[in-house]
């Protein structure tokens, strides 16, 4: 999540900086860019670099369990992938949990950020509440939930029992353990879109709500005609970000489900690291990560790209 | 004495009802979380919730029998070993794309920019040949090297040096300060809000890691705790929920201290990032 | 059919008092304006107008109904604000249109209201353009043509002027006078800035320390300020208010320095005399009859303010035509003219005998 946070200006600001600092210690200024450079341009070689043209290598191997590549398969791996109706109902599944997730999680932020947006006494205390699955780790977040899920002892069992209501299996029925799953991320990643969205929404002019109410506007109408609008380019940052993170998602579904049941929840990230990892399959677990690799690209592409487009909003 | 308004009043009142039921709704799980892990693991089996034998024996065997504190003393030394790289790590190489001219300086950013595009979980399979060749694995190391910069620290520093004033850069560069002078005593006290704000993402960041952790660590001396609980609930203790529950407790009551003290900070932050 | 404020106040907490028992009637089709230092509570009262802030206590009616408790979009009016307020995301068409949208108001007819305002102001031909795209003195003209459209016969304007350079404020100034003059409509005008309220209201009401000063044409508030903040607060340069002692029914002493021979008895002994800079006079003296000493001169063109120090220590202006000749530190004598306010220990201006008839 954090890693995907924003470029706000990149080619605007980069021309006028040019102009800015453009004098000063000219001759000496590469020794120290190697300098202050250095150490980080490596590491991003050695660990970012590097291993995507290895894995871009690989992807077109058939490899052995070591890992070692043997046969040039060209494009083989890709094909197999995208021709397997497993993989492709790991798509599936993927992007199912991932717009859920998405609309999900932005939709219940904005509802509170709007919420709590309002002027009320005390109100200090819920932008606090709100906020705080922010502190909550993967690991936590699971088991907080495994517990209330839990088909023997969990908490929703308690309480269907005490109601006399049908009890749901959460982890053992393929299509609740999805549900499960997306619960608990939108849970987790509740506390950051409502901080952000808030702090989006508070940055509205109040002479604007001002205006339409004089202007007789109901405030269910100032809400999509005014506050919408005004914070669509944070909304689309919180979505692509929420997008591109469960896109990634890996810590709960290992803690919550391991992909199944039914590898009902065997979603990207999952597939390639049993594929790579228990299986052995690296070659495949290779073309897995590229097109993930795309994917994520993709969005964090467009991300950028909006983003500049606005500088001048 | 405010005129009173109706329609108002009652708008006031169903907007109070309306935050309280969210906030219990988004409460619950640490309510029932920790409340759970007071009870005995057989009340709790039993679905027996309003137990009243309500104690720290959770606590105290969380702490006795499980290396869980091993686990949080290891993520808090890599986490916090993480965060300092990456503050120094990030604050040198913006400060190299604000300050300094140098050739291909644009081609280098753009590389930067790419690398932000590509996710990490892509690249565990060379990332895992290369620490393993080196030796690296179920150590300190292997969690830590891999992290010491990050190119989403290095964008983020870089766009807030571009607000560090002209003038103050000028006026050093006419004092005859060099770069290491401009970047420790101008450049980084200025932008301290900046350097605060990476420090708690990638304090946070390191704190959440799971993925890599998994992968490359094994022994209770090295491994983290997202792991180390993950251990403990699947293997040793295995539905032994009170202890579990106390486990989740002890690590989720300091990282939400830690969070509201730096609540300030964090806004502050994700605004600058997300909604200039 | 007007607006009136009846005993208006407004309090944040019990010690502090943002407007104290305000009164005033806004008659209908009337430009009134409201003007006072920063902080005296005049954006607070428009917006008790508005109703986008609550009232503490008094009464508010607007055409004959109590408004106090209608929601700001039950009142009927419109209102202009000092940041304009525009949608930055809609183009000045839709700005313009918002308000009629949320009243649903059939297609048609906003169309022929938005275009008709947008005429209006000149502004028909820029109506595809969003904010950021307009000038200062365009999207203020996109407020004004939002107040047009809609057909509410109150419109408030909260300082719309001042976040446009002097030259332009000036244009503006006569734009919105013409407007309200060619729509009839009523309109409540807050400014801090005294010539606003000069050249453009038909009543002005003056407010300063949470409180009313006066409300009068402008001409009632120059020539009859009641009191000396009212007289301080109008005309550049700023009134000379300099304290002053019976002689006898006609003639004050002037703290040793000069005599004034007023038109008006005076009935105290000691007084507050307020001359307006144009009715001291200034000539070049000997050292013997001198009584002041000039500080500095400010040549505006066809005038010239000379600054200058009476023996008495006070400072004075005085306003002189033509091109002043006189260096710093010439000594000069200074004299008044019998046209002159007093007032009395309380700041509250004597009046005139006459005046006394005319009230009684």
């Amino acid at each position: 999540m954090l890693k995907s946070t924003t470029p706000t200006m990149v080619g605007s600001e980069a021309k006028a900086k040019k102009k800015r600092h453009s004098f000063s210690l000219n001759a000496k200024d590469k020794y120290f860019a190697l300098l202050f450079l250095g150490p980080s341009l490596l590491l991003l070689s050695v660990f970012v670099f590097y291993p995507m043209f290895r894995t871009l290598y690989i992807s077109m191997f058939l490899t052995n369990t070591l890992g070692k590549t043997t046969v040039f398969n060209g494009f083989g791996n890709y094909a197999t992938l995208l021709s397997s109706p497993e993989y492709i109902a790991s798509m599936g599944s993927t992007l199912f949990y991932v717009l859920a997730v998405t609309a999900l999680t932005v939709s219940i932020g904005l509802l509170l950020a709007n919420l709590a947006s309002q002027k009320l006494a005390g109100i200090g205390i819920f932008r606090t509440l709100y906020s705080i699955t922010m502190g909550v780790s993967v690991s936590v977040a699971a088991i907080f939930w495994l517990f209330i899920f839990n088909p023997s002892t969990g908490f929703f069992t308690i309480i269907s029992n005490a109601l006399h209501l049908p009890v749901i299996n959460w982890l053992t029925d393929p299509k609740m353990a999805m549900w499960a799953v997306i619960i608990t991320t939108v849970w987790m990643h509740l506390g950051f879109t409502f901080l952000i969205l808030l702090g989006s929404i508070s940055s509205v002019p109040t002479t604007l709500y001002e205006a339409a109410s004089v202007e007789g506007a109901s405030e269910r109408r100032q809400f999509f005609k005014i506050t919408i609008p005004m914070i669509s380019p944070t909304l689309f940052f919180v979505s692509t970000i929420t997008l591109i993170d469960s896109f990634k998602s890996f810590g709960l579904i290992d803690l919550i489900t391991k992909g199944g049941p039914t590898n009902s929840t065997n979603m990207l990230v999952y597939r390639l690291y049993k594929d790579a990892f228990y299986s052995g399959n690296y070659g495949q677990a290779s073309s897995e990560a590229i097109i993930l690799t795309i994917i994520i690209a993709f969005f964090t592409f467009l991300q950028f790209k909006f983003l500049e487009k606005r500088v001048n909003y | 004495m405010i005129t009173s308004n109706k329609p108002n009043r009652l708008n006031k009142v169903l907007s109070y009802l309306l935050l309280v039921v969210l906030a219990v709704v988004i409460l619950a799980p640490f309510f029932i979380g920790i409340w759970t892990s007071f009870l005995p693991t057989m009340d709790i089996a039993q679905g027996n919730f309003f137990s009243t034998k309500v104690s720290f024996d959770n606590y105290v065997a969380a702490f006795t029998k499980t290396p869980i504190v091993r686990y949080l003393g290891n993520s808090l030394v890599i986490s916090t070993l993480t965060m300092l790289a990456q503050l120094v790590f990030c604050s040198m190489s913006a400060y190299a794309f604000v300050f300094l001219k140098f050739k291909y300086r644009n081609a280098i950013f753009i590389l930067f920019l790419i690398t932000m595009m590509l996710p990490f979980e892509a690249e565990i399979i060379p990332n895992f040949t290369t620490v393993k060749n080196l030796g690296m694995l179920d150590n300190y190391s292997v969690l830590l090297i891999p992290f010491l910069t990050s190119a989403f620290g290095t964008f983020m520093l870089r766009q807030a040096f571009m607000q560090t004033p002209t003038e103050l850069k000028e006026a050093a560069d006419i004092e005859g300060l060099n770069h290491f002078q401009i970047y420790w005593s101008i450049v980084l006290p200025y932008n301290k809000i900046s350097m605060i704000t990476l420090g708690a993402y990638s304090f946070l960041g390191a704190w959440n890691q799971y993925l890599w952790p998994m992968l490359t660590t094994f022994s209770n001396d090295s491994r983290l705790i997202q792991n180390g609980l993950r251990q403990l609930q699947s293997e040793e203790t295995f539905n032994d929920w009170g202890m579990i529950q106390a486990s989740a407790a002890i690590i989720v009551i300091p990282t939400i201290i830690v969070l509201f003290v730096g609540q300030h900070y964090f806004k502050s932050g994700m605004n600058e990032g997300a909604v200039k | 059919m007007s607006t009136i404020l009846n005993q208006v106040s407004k309090q944040y907490s019990e010690k502090e008092d943002i407007l104290k028992n305000v009164s005033a009637e806004i008659e209908t089709g009337e430009f009134f304006v409201i003007v006072g230092p920063s902080g005296c509570g005049k954006s607070t009262l428009l917006r008790m107008i508005a109703g986008l802030t609550s009232i503490s206590d008094g009464e508010i009616s607007i055409d004959g109904q109590v408004v106090n408790d209608l929601q700001p979009k039950d009142r009927k009016l419109t209102m202009v604000f000092q940041s304009y307020a525009l949608f930055p995301f809609l183009n000045v068409w839709d700005n313009v249109a918002f308000g009629l949208k949320a009243r649903n108001i059939d297609q048609a007819e906003v169309h022929q209201r938005v275009n008709d305002a947008l005429d209006m102001v000149n502004l028909s031909e820029l109506k595809e353009r969003k904010p950021r795209e307009l000038s200062g003195g365009q999207r203020q003209r996109v407020a004004l043509a939002r107040a047009v459209a809609s057909d509410a016969k109150l419109c408030l304007m909260d300082e719309p002027l001042s976040n446009l350079d002097a030259q332009l404020r000036i244009k503006m100034r006569q734009e919105i006078y013409q407007l309200q003059r060619k729509l009839g409509i009523t309109l409540i005008y807050v400014t801090h800035d005294q010539v606003e309220a000069m050249t453009m209201a038909d009543h002005i009401m003056v407010l300063n320390d949470h409180e009313v000063q006066q409300i009068g044409t402008p001409t009632e508030i120059y020539q009859q300020p009641a009191n000396e903040f009212v007289a301080n607060f109008f005309g550049t340069p700023l009134i000379n208010l300099l304290p002053a002692q019976r002689v006898d029914d006609r003639t004050l002493n002037v703290e040793g320095d000069f005599e004034v021979k007023t038109e008006q008895k005076i009935s105290e002994n000691e007084v507050n005399v307020g001359i307006r800079p144009g009715e001291l006079h200034v000539e070049a003296s000997d050292e013997l009859n001198a009584n002041a000493t000039v500080k500095s001169s400010e040549f505006l063109g066809d005038e010239t303010i000379v600054y200058a120090t009476m023996n008495s220590e006070h400072e004075v202006r005085v306003l002189i035509p033509g091109k002043a000749v006189f260096a710093p530190y010439e000594k000069v004598k200074i004299t008044a003219s019998g046209n002159v306010f007093l007032f009395d220990a309380n700041h509250k201006r004597i009046p005139f005998e006459s005046e006394e008839l005319v009230n009684a």
